[in-house]
């Protein structure tokens, strides 16, 4: 597996959005398919948070713009689900289950390696801005566990000596 | 048994459509375009398949909720959410045979005679969307979906919409309501999804197992699938266990095995050197059962009458180094990051409740702390909540309290008292320094 390292837009860069024209096409081929322009929101906020990496209130003020809401409505619904990051994200953003199944099968023992390795806890970024930790519920691969999931990709049935052949590689990516 | 909704597990190019097709596919939904929707529905309520997403209703039963006289459009959502701690079948599925939930969902479709169908996958789940989007894609291209079906001259259009990270957009009306760009909130019922549900118009949300068994139906017989399993609890289910055994994993077997066969000889037994402790029989939000009730069978209304349930299949397997405290404390943090935060008792019963056991495990419980969790537990649960979440926090908390009571009693038994808090006083920072 081969997970790339999140590309996120500065925060400068997205005070004021204007979508170009690929953007654009994108969002109407995706209004398309639902018979309300506010159903293609999520599916919006995910090219979004593709193209920029994060989901700034500029982003957020276009995207209203865009469907003709007001930004509070769009933010009140990026804010409601935990996977909309409204803030720059590291690199590589390690999503750690904490749920039963992954919490009895050696999960634990994962965040405590990380703590030791990476000298950061769940909610916390390394200093040069390449690894952040997050603490989540279930993944829906208890059969694995326990299971990081690294930015989109499932890492599963870890153990520590695993992750640091996991952390190495990443390590090298930039 | 022989596999039948995990056949394709194991089979080179598995996903490919030629593969499909050359098993049979999409023969099921050729048939169904050509007989009258009342017929199809007629087929399912047959077969008596009942919803593997948690609840357990007839699925025939709940098509047949869609107005005949309606002038549509109508719906019919795929509801690939997946959320439920302890399940992972339907990542499964669409891993190794996302055909054949596509032709599930272009069958129901056409039995509640709606043209769009939308695929709510959770946003995790970005390979499996993928997946998913690359075999609509395949079977447009082939014209077995889309503007012309089959060549029947009937439409239907399939789209994955995925969702961004909410445990209760599982839930029927919170998944309408994110399908339409808004929060999660789930809706009062009545009015039910079937009269009014996503954009206003007839809906029906099936789990994607419960449509995976559906071409089968089409193709083998309502009698041939009811023969399956038990009556009144018919047709194969995949079980999901995790936890401490040998071979976690997905298993397909027919309704009402006992979870000794499930756990000790599909998944391996407990892992050397430990025994049973207890277990969930179907994800976390069903009552949990002591390794003396591990003879019950595993079908919908066995569970019901060992006064828990079936869910979703998901088997969470404890061995006896797991403390039920800490795993209620667990579980009470999950519901509580999930209450979508509308209902009283849900949001504020969860967190407190989680407050209540994190305080017992620090050392710190009180006598009435068991009385607390009870009082909360039944606060929430019985309808006092506009959607489910209430009971799937409250029935497995109450029911681990009621049957590891002695656990609870003896952490509390050795506890210290809190110490006395103290008032915070600011420094002083001069004057004129406000604070």
């Amino acid at each position: 597996m081969s997970t790339e390292p999140i590309r996120a837009a500065a925060a400068a860069d997205l005070e004021e959005v204007h979508f170009d024209s690929p953007m654009e096409a994108r969002i109407a081929d995706l209004q398309s398919r639902y018979p309300t322009a506010r159903a293609a929101l999520l599916p919006i906020l995910w090219e979004c948070q593709e193209r920029f990496g994060w989901i700034s209130h500029g982003v957020i003020r276009a995207v209203a713009d865009r469907l003709g809401e007001s930004p509070a409505t769009i933010e009140g619904v990026v804010t409601f689900y935990t996977m909309y990051r409204t803030e720059p994200p590291a690199r590589f953003v390690l999503q750690v289950c904490e749920t039963l199944s992954c919490d009895v099968s050696g999960g634990r023992d994962l965040l405590d390696h990380l703590h030791r390795r990476l000298g950061i806890g769940p909610g916390e970024t390394t200093a040069d801005g390449k690894f952040h930790i997050q603490g989540v519920q279930c993944l829906g691969a208890c059969g694995a566990a326990p299971v990081i999931q690294i930015n989109d990709d499932y890492y599963e049935n870890l153990i520590p000596a695993k992750l640091d052949a996991v952390l190495d590689e990443l390590a090298g990516k930039e | 048994m022989e596999a039948i909704l995990l056949r394709a597990r194991g089979v080179t190019d598995s996903r490919r459509l030629d593969t499909y097709l050359a098993a049979g596919g999409y023969d099921g939904l050729r048939k169904a375009l050509a007989l009258p929707p009342d017929v199809v529905i007629q087929t399912v309520l047959d077969s008596e398949l009942r919803g593997r997403g948690g609840a357990g209703f007839p699925t025939g039963r709940k098509w047949s909720f869609i107005p005949k006289d309606h002038p549509g459009p109508r719906y019919l959502i795929c509801n690939a959410d997946e959320s439920e701690p302890g399940t992972f079948k339907d990542r499964e599925l669409i891993e190794y045979d996302p055909h054949m939930v596509i032709e599930g969902i272009a069958i129901a479709a056409r039995a509640i005679r709606a043209n769009t169908a939308y695929i709510y996958i959770r946003g995790e789940f970005v390979r499996w969307a993928k997946i998913l989007e690359e075999a609509i894609a395949e079977a447009r291209s082939r014209g077995l979906i889309g503007r012309d079906a089959c060549g029947s001259g009937i439409a239907i259009d399939i789209w994955v919409h995925r969702g961004a990270g909410a445990y209760i957009c599982g839930e029927e009306t919170a998944l309408i309501e994110s399908l339409e760009g808004k929060r999660g909130f789930p809706r009062l019922k009545p009015p039910f999804p079937a009269i009014v549900g996503v954009f206003g118009k007839p809906t029906v949300v099936n789990n994607v197992e419960t449509l995976a068994c559906v071409p089968h139906i089409m193709t083998r017989g309502a009698a041939w699938f009811a023969a399956i399993g038990k009556p009144r609890n018919t047709g194969p289910k995949l079980f999901c266990v995790s936890g401490h055994v040998n071979r976690p994993g997905v298993f397909e077997l027919p309704l009402g095995v006992t979870f000794r066969e499930i756990i000790e000889e599909h998944a391996g037994g407990i892992r050397a050197g430990h025994r049973l402790k207890a277990f969930f029989p179907g994800g976390s939000s069903a009552p949990i059962l002591t390794a003396d009730e591990i003879d019950v069978e595993a079908d919908f209304d066995s569970c019901a009458k060992a006064g828990t349930m079936l869910g979703s299949g998901a088997v969470i397997v404890l061995d006896e180094t797991v403390d039920i405290v800490e795993a209620a404390a667990n579980l009470a943090h999950f519901y509580a990051h999930e209450s979508c935060g509308q209902c009283t008792p849900c949001r504020e019963g969860s967190a407190w409740a989680g407050e209540v056991l994190d305080r017992i495990l620090a050392g710190h419980g009180r006598s009435l702390d068991i009385e607390t969790l009870t009082r909360i537990c039944r606060f929430a649960s019985n309808g006092m909540t506009i959607c489910p979440l209430g009971d799937a926090f409250s029935l497995p908390i109450s029911s681990m309290v009621a049957k590891f009571r002695a656990e609870f009693e003896a952490r509390i038994a050795t506890a210290q008292p809190l110490p006395a808090k103290k008032f915070p006083v600011l420094p002083w920072a001069g004057p004129g320094q406000g604070f």
